[in-house]
């Protein structure tokens, strides 16, 4: 069977809406229009009817004890500094300091760099080469003012998945917040937010199939009650936590997207890590001098990040640019850096730059990982003669022992 | 980010890809660039009695937009004097391949490999009229 083109494989950067999410969501948007804080008439009341199934379907897939725990934001980015901002400027009086890690997400990082600003005091744990933080060294780093741990479910770059039940047990024990992102784990991997004890998760619906523009925070409200000081003033929506009308069917295409998660997501990462594992072979089969960067192990089921050695990330993309993927190379982004979360892991930036992610998602199919597996053999050795370090390389010159002139 | 068509059309269907015997005395080579950077340039050219440029051959790691330049600066200085090819400027490399500004360096880098080709080439000249 041909494939069709171009392949989508740059799941974790978002995600297609599912057709079963999309046909849940559309009468909201014509029909049953009406705003969920309408108390007085029957377009709010089925609004609000809509929301508060969709907050019961969300709760579920996250093991909440209520579906009053769910606050919905525009996304995981509102979510992780309403998380930050809220419980800081609540807590501290009582204390002033963060704990979190070098490899998090740059709406974590940010916004422990703003809280800096105001006063905070942040830890930025180091990881180990696979990517994991060691709950000991969250231990070791907990003071008498420390307030809040965020240490994220699974990493987007190269999908490791850290030891957050682990975590969870220390700051329970020592009276600490913990909240997770959790935007990249949850519904494919094990996540719950009683048996890990966390205390807030920042997910979002564009990850998991459904619409974007549409993410929540979990905010614990017993044992402890986790309090908040809202980012957002106005109607006092969400129980005074975020302010503004509800993007109705935004929200009834998370809530269908996390049933879908919640009747088969363990299912569809068992298919995935299968079909990643099979693209990981038949690269690593049929080409030399490749890097898998993450853990072997605890990583996302889709993720295969992989460096190419000799060969630059974003010329290799263009090389494939049939096939959607993404890399840490620095011309990828505006600034000329590599990706900080390789560097984190101690990958030299010259693999750095020649890595690949691969995200495979409910859509990808066994004939697509087969096609971009040759087409990644066919274009990395086609690289590879174009490049002067693969020569230098084959004729045994170790490149770190030339001079190379920077620029 | 988009590519420009002339950048793609490079990229894909790059010229005078390849390797020049870097011991033979008309031949100098340029190694510009480094890989924890991303990107690393090496040009040579092959220089005929008449000081033309009769053959020029590189090989870059680097994206879409080093290899397109690389590629466009060894199709430029192909049947030119050692004198003309090193007067060519990264801002004509800029124009031509449509590069935004982000992409600037890799134009840099390909002037700096011309350079250091014809550098080279000078070099081993003066070493032989020295013997």
């Amino acid at each position: 069977m041909a494939v069709q083109l171009p392949i989508f494989m740059d799941n974790h950067s978002t995600t297609p809406v599912d057709p079963r999410v999309l046909e849940e969501m559309l009468p909201y948007f014509t029909t049953k229009f009406g705003n969920a804080a309408s108390r007085s008439h029957a377009f709010g009341w089925v609004a609000e009817e809509a929301v508060d199934y969709a907050r019961e379907r969300i709760a579920k897939l996250i093991g909440a004890q209520s579906e009053k725990e769910i606050v919905f934001t525009s996304g995981a980015t509102e979510s992780d500094n309403l998380a930050l901002k809220g419980v800081y400027e609540f807590y501290k009086d009582k204390g002033n300091h963060i704990i979190t890690c070098v490899t998090e997400h740059k709406a974590i990082l940010d916004t422990c760099k703003r809280l800096e600003k105001d006063g905070a005091q942040v830890t930025y744990l180091n990881v180990d080469k696979t990517g994991r933080v060691d709950p000991d060294d969250v231990r070791k780093a907990i003071t008498d003012k420390t307030i809040l741990v965020s240490i994220m479910l699974a990493n987007n770059e190269i999908g490791t998945v850290h030891p957050i039940e682990e975590i969870g047990k220390i700051t329970r024990e020592k009276g600490v917040l913990f909240h997770s992102d959790a935007v990249q784990g949850v519904g494919k991997i094990d996540f719950d937010v009683q048996k890990m004890n966390i205390d807030l998760a920042s997910i979002t619906a564009h990850k998991m199939y459904g619409p974007k523009g549409v993410g929540a925070l979990y905010v614990r409200r017993n044992k402890p009650r986790v309090r908040l000081v809202a980012q957002m003033d106005g109607g006092g929506h969400e129980r005074g936590n975020r302010s503004g009308t509800l993007n109705v069917p935004g929200i009834v295409g998370f809530g269908k997207a996390a049933q879908i998660m919640i009747e088969e997501g363990k299912a569809e990462s068992v298919r995935l890590a299968a079909l990643r594992d099979r693209l990981k072979k038949r690269i690593e089969d049929k080409i030399e001098e490749t890097y898998l960067n993450g853990h072997p192990v605890h990583r996302l089921p889709g993720n295969l990040n992989i460096s190419f050695n000799f060969v630059e990330g974003e010329g290799m993309m263009m090389a494939i640019k049939d096939v959607a993927v993404s890399s840490g190379s620095a011309c990828t982004s505006a600034s000329l850096e590599p990706s900080y979360v390789l560097r984190a892991l101690g990958v030299g930036d010259e693999l750095a730059h020649s890595s690949i992610r691969f995200g495979l998602g409910r859509f990808n199919t066994e004939e697509e990982v087969d096609w971009v597996a040759n087409l990644v053999t066919e274009k990395v050795k086609h690289l590879r003669e174009m490049s002067p370090l693969w020569e230098m390389h084959k004729e045994g010159i170790d490149l770190k022992s030339v001079q190379w002139t920077a620029h | 980010m988009a590519y420009s068509e002339k950048v793609i059309e490079h990229a894909e269907n790059p010229r005078n890809v390849g390797t020049l015997d870097k011991d033979d005395p008309n031949v100098g080579t340029g190694l510009v660039g480094a890989p924890a950077c991303g990107d690393v340039m090496r040009l040579q050219i092959k220089v005929n009695d008449q000081g033309v440029i009769e053959d020029a051959k590189f090989k870059t790691f680097g994206c879409g937009s080093a290899i397109a330049s690389s590629s466009l600066a060894t199709e430029w200085i192909k049947g030119k004097s050692v004198d003309d090819a090193e007067k060519i400027k990264n801002v004509d490399i800029v124009q031509e391949l449509n590069l935004p500004p982000v992409k600037i360096h890799c134009s840099v880098l390909a002037e700096d490999a011309i350079k250091s080709a014809i550098a080279d080439f000078r070099k081993k000249q003066e070493a032989r009229k020295a013997k």
